[in-house]
Parts: structure tokens; C-alpha cells; sequence
């Protein structure tokens, strides 16, 4: 029963961040894009727009839940339910960080491990593609039906090189457990290098490491690869006739996908939790050295405030950013803190390029997408595997 | 618990496998056959047989059938019209499908009067490495023609798909 | 309580979906559901062969059934191609109507 309620908790935690993540992950993304275009993004609601997320729940689930006639409502109401569930069933079995013991309990960093772990990520994200493509068929609407049609078909061709991408780490690493994966990529070869599979010899995975990266744009429809909802021609693709938490349901599934494919590149070619150079160099310092600085940061501008509420909101942050470096610090914290600190770095540096490249690209023509796929990605993934089981077969 | 799962998952597969026949219109049997599909993927889990898990998703419900999904959509295929059938085949064919399960089952029942209980975990042969392991030792040669086999149909579907250049 | 599920159960489940694929060959005229129907077959034989694995304590049954995948995701990728093509000449997916053979 011990083992019950424990994964209950873990679960409940596990899903708390999660969701909280999907919220501001959006406004992470607003904001960024805003900057890049020179703009000031979200900052009515709240200081600097923090509360928009809350605002935008509060009026999604408010707004009026219309289906139009015509549909099919059966697949029309699973679609969103299948979407959702899929894009969240993934991070079930994603390792945050190695063992640790709370109140006398040792437990891992992750709800469970199975030892089929990147089969069933492939398997999820497989299935999702089912949300898209039947939302697209049952709203009775052309433009959907153009959406759905587009996302299956891209979906299908990009599965390829993402699984071949997937193989070639898979053959120095040895295990299909994604716990072993990043077990597997610790130390460092001449005592700095870190073992991650995109520097592990003896064939480095840098080349399936940006095709799957690439693919995983593909798969979660994002830019440059978002023809299934392209607005300029689609109107919004196959949520065209989705509202009110329907229409957030799948929001929230491209958001978590997006944190899947993140978390999974971390995991499989960036070496998961460890750090990026050893802590004999003082790598457990640079958690709390940064959010040391982001509380200086916002100790100085809240002193010279640009706007009258940045002398409150700024030094308040500082605190904030002030008190999670020192919890750093804290003997009974560290253990756990300095390896979800690395893997959480490393997963929103990639979510952070996501968000650039959404605001660097145009978007590809349909038959340059197919092309890309079939004539060039899919051959360089093929030869990578080949090359990398050659050097894993003769070193 | 595996009593559970088990009547659990192969009523959702029934169910399907009758939706699957008795729908008119094929998306919704495309459906059902996914549900059939993902609750033989369980089936296979209590069994043991952990890699054919995934492979059935990945493979058969994530590949094959997003490939019938989207012919479907594609020719935009209707509900099927409704023929007059025989008599004879309203009344006599519910009936005999039932003789003929009990018939199956009984023999089921005969042929196998001392088979194993079927629980989880008591079967570990199951995980990809020793399957890998068999696959590429003892079945190589079947596995190196299914390749080839692959490779035909590939070539003959771009034949028979691609547009006719005049 | 921990005695679990006796293996027969799932071998009558295979025979269950494989005569439920029977029927779908046989009633339905949509060629495109006639296709899906044996794709159940296919399904419930995994089934017996998975079953059968499980009782010989051997993994060969989990072979057969990779390869009956391959067997199938090659014939769907066939078969839908030939009806692709069907539809483009005739119009139509109902296999009542693609007579022309018989005259």
C-alpha cells in the first residue's frame, strides 16, 4: 500500500508542475516572440503579464461550449479527449532526476520506469497523431478536413527519421529503460568531456541529434512545419470548429508535446539530470550562481525602476530568485534540487528554441515538406544508423 | 487483478471487434478497430510479450491505421447503402455465429483441459532483448525476406499510386 | 484471488474476434471495410500465437507475430494502393458494382 500511496503523490506532483508548466510556458512563449518582434507582449494582467495564463483559463473554460451541427459528436468529442491524453501520458515515464529519500522513503525522480520506455514514447506519439487527424474529419468542415488530412500524412513521414534518429543513440546506449539511458551517460571521458551520446565515441550523435530535433518540430506542428493549421490558408486547420476547453484541450496537447520532445532530446542525446562539466570544477555552484545573479539583476532595477510598479514587483522577485539560490545551498535540498536544476535547464533551453525558431522561420511549402522528409532526412538518418552500428561494431 | 484486466480489455475488444462490423460507415470502423487493437496491445502485456505491446501500437495502430484513416478521408467514403438482404440470413445468422463460437469454445475448452494460468510477470522472455536476441540469430533468414517483402510492396504501391505521365 | 486468468479464456477471445472478422468479410460491402475486417483476423491470430508463447515459455510466437505485422503493414500499403486506384477508374468503393469481369 506504501508503494500506492507513493506513486500517488508523486503523480499529484508530477502533474501539478506539469500543467502550471503548460500555463506559463505560453506566456514564456508571448513574451519571447514579443521581443523578438520588438514588442512588449503580455503585461496588463499582473506585473509584466504574469497572471495572463490564469486569465486565459478562467475565459477558455468560461466561453460558450458550441458544436456545430453536422458533426459527428462521438469522434468529435474524442478527438480533443485523445489529443490531450496522449500528448500527457508521456511524461509518466520521464526521468527528472536520480534516487532520492523523503522523510525516510527512497523514491525515484520519475513516476515509474518501464523497460520499454522509448518504444512507449514512440507509441504515445504515434497515437496522437489519431486526435488531429479524426478532429480534422469529424468537424464537417473542409478547411479541418485539409488540416487533418496534411498533419497525418506529415506525421507519418516524419515518424520515419524520428525513430531511425531515435535507433543510433539506442546502439551505444544499450537499454530501451530511460532511467539506464541517463544512467548510461554519466562520468566524463579525460576527466571534463561529458559521456552524453552527442559527444560519447565512439561515434558522436550529433547528426541524429538535430534530425531528431527536426522531426520532433514536425511532429508536434510546430513552425516551420505547422501546415496542418496554417491561418493564412486553413483558417486555423482542425481545430477550425473547436471552442471553449475544447479548443484549449488541444492547445494544451501541442504544449505537451513540445515539453515531451524537449524532455526526450534531453534525455536521449543530452545525458538527462547530469551536469554539463563535473562537480569537481564546482558544477553544483552554478545553479545557485545564476539565480544569484537574477536576484542582483532585480535588486538593481527595482532601484532604478523604469515603470512606478517595477519598485515593487522587481525587488519582490529578487527575493524570490535570492531565496531559491540559498535553497541551493542547503545540505538536505542539494541532492535533489542540482539534478532537476540541470535536467530542467537543458529541457527549457530546447523549449526556448522552439519559441526562436517559431520566431526566426517561414513556414515550408506543402511538397518542400514531403521532400524534406523522404529525400533528405530520412536518408541521412538511415546513414548515420548505419554508420554509427558499423563503429559500434568495430570499436 | 489480472482477472480484472483481462474481462476489462477483452469486453472493450468485443465490443469493438462488433462495432468494427456492424457500422455503416467505415471511419467509424477504422475506429473501433483501433480500440480492438490498442486492448490486444494490454492483452499482450499481461501475456508478457512486452516488445509486441509497443509493436502493435506503433506499428498496427500508429502506422497501418492512420493509413486506412487517411484513404478514408481522402475518397471522402460515404456510409454504405444499405442492401435488401435474404431472409434467411436475418433470422439464421445471429444463431448460428452463437452455435459456432460455443462450438469453437467447447473444443477451446476440450483441447486444452490442463493449460496454464496466465499470470503477469510469470513470463519474462518477452523483453526486446531476447527477442533481439532470437530474432537475429534463429530467424534471420525470415527476417532478412520480410525486408525484401517490404521492399515489394513499396515498389509496387508507387506503381500503382503514382499519376500516369502521357 | 491470485490465480489468473486461465489461458483458454484467451484463446476463445482470439476465436471470438476471428469470426467477427469473418462476418465483416463476408456481410460488408465497403471495400475499404472488407480490408479492415481481415486486419482483424490477422489481430486475433497474434492473438492465439502470443497466447500459445506464453504457454510454451518460448519467445517464437512473439516472432510470428512481428512477422504477421510486417506481412500486414506490407499488404495495407498494397491494398490501399489498389483501391486508391479502383476508385480513380470506377467511382465507386462498393464491390457489388465492380462487376465488370462478369459480362
Amino acid at each position: 500500500m506504501d508503494f500506492f500511496l507513493l506513486s500517488l503523490v508523486k503523480a499529484g506532483v508530477v502533474a501539478a508542475v506539469l500543467l502550471t508548466t503548460l500555463a506559463y510556458l505560453q506566456w514564456v512563449e508571448r513574451k519571447v516572440i514579443a521581443h523578438i518582434q520588438l514588442r512588449m507582449g503580455p503585461s496588463r494582467v499582473g506585473p509584466h503579464g504574469l497572471l495572463q495564463p490564469l486569465a486565459d483559463v478562467i475565459k477558455l473554460i468560461t466561453k460558450e461550449d458550441l458544436i456545430p451541427p453536422h458533426v459527428n459528436k462521438f469522434l468529435y468529442l474524442l478527438a480533443p479527449f485523445l489529443a490531450m491524453t496522449m500528448a500527457l501520458i508521456s511524461i509518466s515515464i520521464i526521468p527528472f532526476g536520480g534516487e532520492i529519500e523523503v522523510f525516510g522513503t527512497k523514491t525515484w525522480m520519475q513516476l515509474t520506469d518501464l523497460n520499454i520506455g522509448v518504444l512507449f514514447i514512440l507509441a504515445a506519439s504515434s497515437m496522437g497523431v489519431y486526435g488531429i487527424a479524426l478532429a480534422g474529419w469529424a468537424s464537417n468542415n473542409k478547411y479541418a478536413l485539409l488540416g487533418g488530412l496534411r498533419s497525418s500524412a506529415q506525421m507519418i513521414s516524419y515518424e520515419l527519421p524520428m525513430s531511425l534518429a531515435i535507433a543510433a543513440p539506442l546502439l551505444l546506449l544499450n537499454t530501451l529503460s530511460l532511467r539506464e539511458i541517463v544512467q548510461m551517460q554519466s562520468g566524463y571521458a579525460f576527466g571534463i568531456v561529458p559521456r552524453w551520446s552527442v559527444f560519447q565515441g565512439p561515434f558522436p550523435q550529433v547528426i541524429s541529434f538535430f534530425v531528431f530535433l527536426i522531426a520532433g518540430f514536425a511532429e508536434t506542428n510546430r513552425i516551420p512545419f505547422d501546415l496542418p493549421e496554417a491561418e493564412n490558408e486553413l483558417v486555423a486547420g482542425f481545430h477550425t470548429e473547436y471552442s471553449s476547453m475544447k479548443f484549449a484541450a488541444f492547445f494544451m496537447a501541442e504544449y505537451a508535446n513540445m515539453i515531451t520532445i524537449a524532455a526526450m532530446t534531453t534525455i536521449l542525446f543530452l545525458g538527462g539530470w547530469h551536469p554539463i562539466f563535473p562537480a569537481a570544477y564546482g558544477a553544483d555552484f552554478v545553479a545557485p550562481l545564476i539565480f544569484a545573479i537574477a536576484a542582483g539583476v532585480c535588486f538593481y532595477h527595482g532601484l532604478h525602476p523604469a515603470r512606478r510598479f517595477d519598485r515593487i514587483t522587481l525587488p519582490v522577485f529578487g527575493f524570490v530568485f535570492a531565496a531559491m539560490a540559498a535553497a541551493f545551498l542547503i545540505p538536505a535540498l542539494h541532492d535533489a534540487l542540482i539534478p532537476l536544476f540541470w535536467f530542467a535547464a537543458k529541457t527549457g533551453f530546447l523549449l526556448f528554441v522552439f519559441i526562436w525558431i517559431r520566431g526566426t522561420l517561414p513556414r515550408f511549402r506543402y511538397d518542400q515538406l514531403m521532400n524534406f522528409a523522404w529525400k533528405f532526412l530520412f536518408p541521412v538518418a538511415l546513414i548515420n544508423l548505419l554508420v554509427t552500428g558499423l563503429m559500434v561494431a568495430l570499436f | 487483478m489480472d482477472v480484472i484486466l483481462f474481462l476489462a480489455f477483452a469486453t472493450i475488444a468485443v465490443v469493438c471487434g462488433v462495432n468494427v462490423v456492424l457500422q455503416t460507415h467505415p471511419i467509424s470502423s477504422a475506429v473501433s478497430l483501433i480500440g480492438v487493437m490498442g486492448s490486444l496491445a494490454v492483452l499482450y502485456l499481461l501475456l508478457g510479450a512486452e516488445f509486441i505491446a509497443a509493436a502493435q501500437v506503433i506499428v498496427y495502430a500508429g502506422a497501418i491505421m492512420v493509413l486506412f484513416l487517411f484513404v478514408i478521408m481522402l475518397l471522402n467514403a460515404g456510409e454504405e447503402t444499405r442492401r435488401g438482404r435474404s431472409r434467411l440470413v436475418q433470422f439464421l445468422g445471429l444463431p448460428l455465429l452463437v452455435t459456432l463460437l460455443g462450438l469453437f469454445s467447447y473444443l477451446v475448452l476440450r483441447l486444452f483441459p490442463n493449460a496454464s494460468h496466465v499470470r503477469f510477470g510469470a513470463f519474462q522472455g518477452g523483453t526486446p532483448a531476447k527477442f533481439g536476441r532470437v530474432l537475429f540469430t534463429e530467424f534471420l533468414l525470415p527476417f532478412e525476406v520480410t525486408s525484401v517483402l517490404i521492399l515489394i510492396a513499396i515498389l509496387g504501391a508507387i506503381v500503382l499510386a503514382r499519376k500516369e505521365i502521357e | 484471488m491470485m490465480t489468473g486468468v486461465p489461458l483458454s479464456w484467451y484463446l476463445i477471445l482470439s476465436v471470438v474476434l476471428f469470426s467477427l472478422g469473418v462476418a465483416g468479410f463476408l456481410f460488408r460491402r465497403n471495400i475499404i471495410t472488407i480490408f479492415m475486417s481481415i486486419e482483424l483476423m490477422l489481430n486475433a491470430v497474434n492473438l492465439s500465437f502470443v497466447s500459445f508463447s506464453y504457454e510454451l515459455k518460448s519467445v517464437n510466437g512473439h516472432l510470428y507475430t512481428l512477422f504477421v505485422m510486417v506481412v500486414a503493414a506490407a499488404e495495407a500499403a498494397v491494398g490501399l494502393a489498389i483501391i486508391l486506384t479502383v476508385f480513380k477508374n470506377r467511382g465507386t468503393l462498393n464491390v457489388d458494382e465492380l462487376n465488370s469481369l462478369k459480362n
